[in-house]
């Protein structure tokens, strides 16, 4: 496959939540099989910039979208594909772990059922999720049991695994470790960098040794805009625009 | 000095709340006094007789309950469903504005205007003549905009990560409020629905005029028919009855029934909250 083959780009991007203007002409491209880190000071609109991906944002009123946004060849926002079909090719894991209050199983299952996966081949799709994410050897036993009995860093994981279970090609993450204390963190992140190898990863960071730790490509936003988008080298030691250098060296946001 | 205001404020505020309890209590206290005694199997499961001054009140509380029963079964799924609609599916624009203020004020029409609505709807206007149907349509009516406000309330408190996560796996919206949405507000749903029954099974102006009757002679069998009512039973025991005092307990016996069984609906609506909090 060719390295610098885009998955999802943005053309133009502006986004306003009635007078407010938060996305200002976004333009990005987004390789496929990488790990994208989005940074930038509180409000600078990288949550919402994740979320207009998996049209998130659907449900909000008030909402005004302006620009392309593409996965391959789909524009995301033209009804050329149900907004599920989207959604279930471009996954999302959120802030705070959010697992339904179901069974470990059940919880991966549900996804499956949606799309009317055949029965007999619901129990392997959760295995392999549940192995892909690393949590098999730690839950194959309690399958039953509710998702919520399991620790912070296990629901995130079962996230991951409930999200990959319907084949995404992307996944979108919502600052995915900062419910989770340290330990867990790292289990997180190995998981993230195994990903890579299927999934094109956008993640939101307030953690910069997170986005040095694990991003291929870092983009900076600030006030709306994109600032500057390069390699995770390039941003942290020689990046171009003086914003940017000043908030990776810590002295604002 | 700051103590005595703060000894004043507290014996303000405590007096108040002993005020309200001690007036709950001294109705209870009246009321189950006299009623208990008139209370046994033949009162419970006997048909009035000689002219009301001896048996019991079998038919007023199956036709409570019973016209509860249509009310609920009317109110429940339009309630519910408008709820849904309001909280999960309505922009917030100028219409829904409207529609949410309107339910808001039809919970604050007096329970009489309902019952003049509902004879001049159902009983006239759709012919349904005065019968079970025609009371519990419209105490229906009445229910409604409680059933709407609880329930937009429950659905309200369901955090939208929950909605997120279905919603990102590809549900869509209606398998997203089927699968999760409603049953995590299903106790309060459940709490609400208890408690405007509660409410409900007391109120007599709705059905003044739209199918209570004084004595029915047999089981109210058809929704058609006309039935009786507990709380209309104490009305006419009390006010009505050729020989008031002699019925007087009887009255106090109908009462405390009346009272029991809201104060079970209550108690059971408690019931399913305090399971809600305790599971978190």
């Amino acid at each position: 496959m060719d390295n610098t083959h885009i998955k999802l780009r943005t053309e133009g991007l502006h986004l306003r939540f009635g007078q407010k203007q938060v996305l200002k002409n976004i333009t990005i491209d987004i390789e496929e099989r990488k790990i994208i880190a989005l940074i930038g000071p509180s409000g600078c609109g990288k949550t919402t910039l994740l979320r207009t991906f998996n049209r998130m944002h659907d449900l909000v009123d008030d909402v005004d979208i302006t620009g392309k946004i593409w996965l391959e060849q789909t524009d995301i926002y033209s009804n050329q594909l149900p907004v599920t079909e989207i959604r279930r090719q471009i996954g999302m894991v959120f802030q705070k772990p959010n697992p339904f209050p179901k069974s470990i199983y059940e919880n991966i299952a549900y996804g499956l059922k949606l799309k009317n996966t055949p029965k007999h081949e619901i129990h392997d799709i959760v295995e392999k999720s549940l192995r892909d994410s690393f949590l098999w050897d730690e839950v194959k036993d309690e399958l039953k049991k509710p998702a919520h009995r399991l620790s912070g860093g296990q629901q995130q994981r079962l996230c991951i695994a409930r999200t990959i279970a319907v084949k995404p090609s992307v996944i979108l993450m919502d600052e995915p470790c900062s419910a989770l204390d340290p330990i867990s963190t790292s289990k997180v992140e190995d998981l993230i960098l195994k990903l890579k190898d299927n999934y094109t990863i956008v993640m939101v960071t307030h953690n910069m040794q997170q986005a040095q730790r694990i991003a291929d490509q870092v983009a900076f936003m600030y006030m709306g805009e994109l600032i500057e988008m390069a390699t995770n080298q390039e941003i942290f030691q020689e990046a171009k625009q003086e914003l940017t250098r000043n908030y990776v060296s810590g002295h604002f946001g | 000095m700051k103590k005595i205001l703060h000894i004043i404020q507290w014996c303000m505020l405590g007096g108040s709340t002993l005020l309200v309890c001690v007036f709950l209590i001294l109705i209870l206290y009246h009321f189950f006094s006299l009623g208990f005694p008139v209370i046994n199997a033949n009162f419970l499961f006997r048909f009035p007789i000689d002219g009301m001054t001896k048996g019991g009140i079998f038919p007023a509380i199956l036709g409570t309950v019973l016209v509860t029963l249509v009310s609920t079964l009317f109110a429940i799924p339009f309630g519910i469903a408008c709820a849904i609609y309001l909280n999960e599916y309505a922009r917030n624009t100028l219409l829904t504005k409207i529609i949410r203020a309107s339910i808001r004020n039809l919970a604050g029409i007096p329970s009489i205007i309902y019952g003049l609505f509902g004879l001049a709807l159902f009983v006239q206007a759709l012919q349904f003549g005065t019968s079970m149907l025609s009371a519990g349509l419209t105490l229906g009516l009445l229910s409604l905009p409680y059933i709407i406000t609880t329930t937009e309330e429950a659905l309200k408190r369901v955090p939208d990560s929950t909605r997120e996560g279905s919603l990102a796996i590809g549900a869509t919206q209606f398998e997203t409020i089927k699968d999760f949405v409603v049953p995590q507000a299903l106790p309060g749903i459940i709490t609400g629905v208890v408690l405007t029954i509660s409410r409900v099974a007391g109120e007599t102006a709705p059905i003044l005029f739209t199918g209570v009757a004084f004595y029915i002679n047999g089981i109210p069998g058809s929704l058609r028919q006309e039935f009786m009512a507990l709380p209309y039973h104490l009305y006419m025991l009390s006010t009505q009855h050729q020989s008031i005092e002699e019925v007087r307990p009887l009255a106090y016996g109908t009462a405390t029934v009346l009272i029991l069984i809201v104060f079970l609906l209550n108690l059971f609506a408690f019931y399913i909250r305090y399971r809600q909090t305790k599971n978190g």
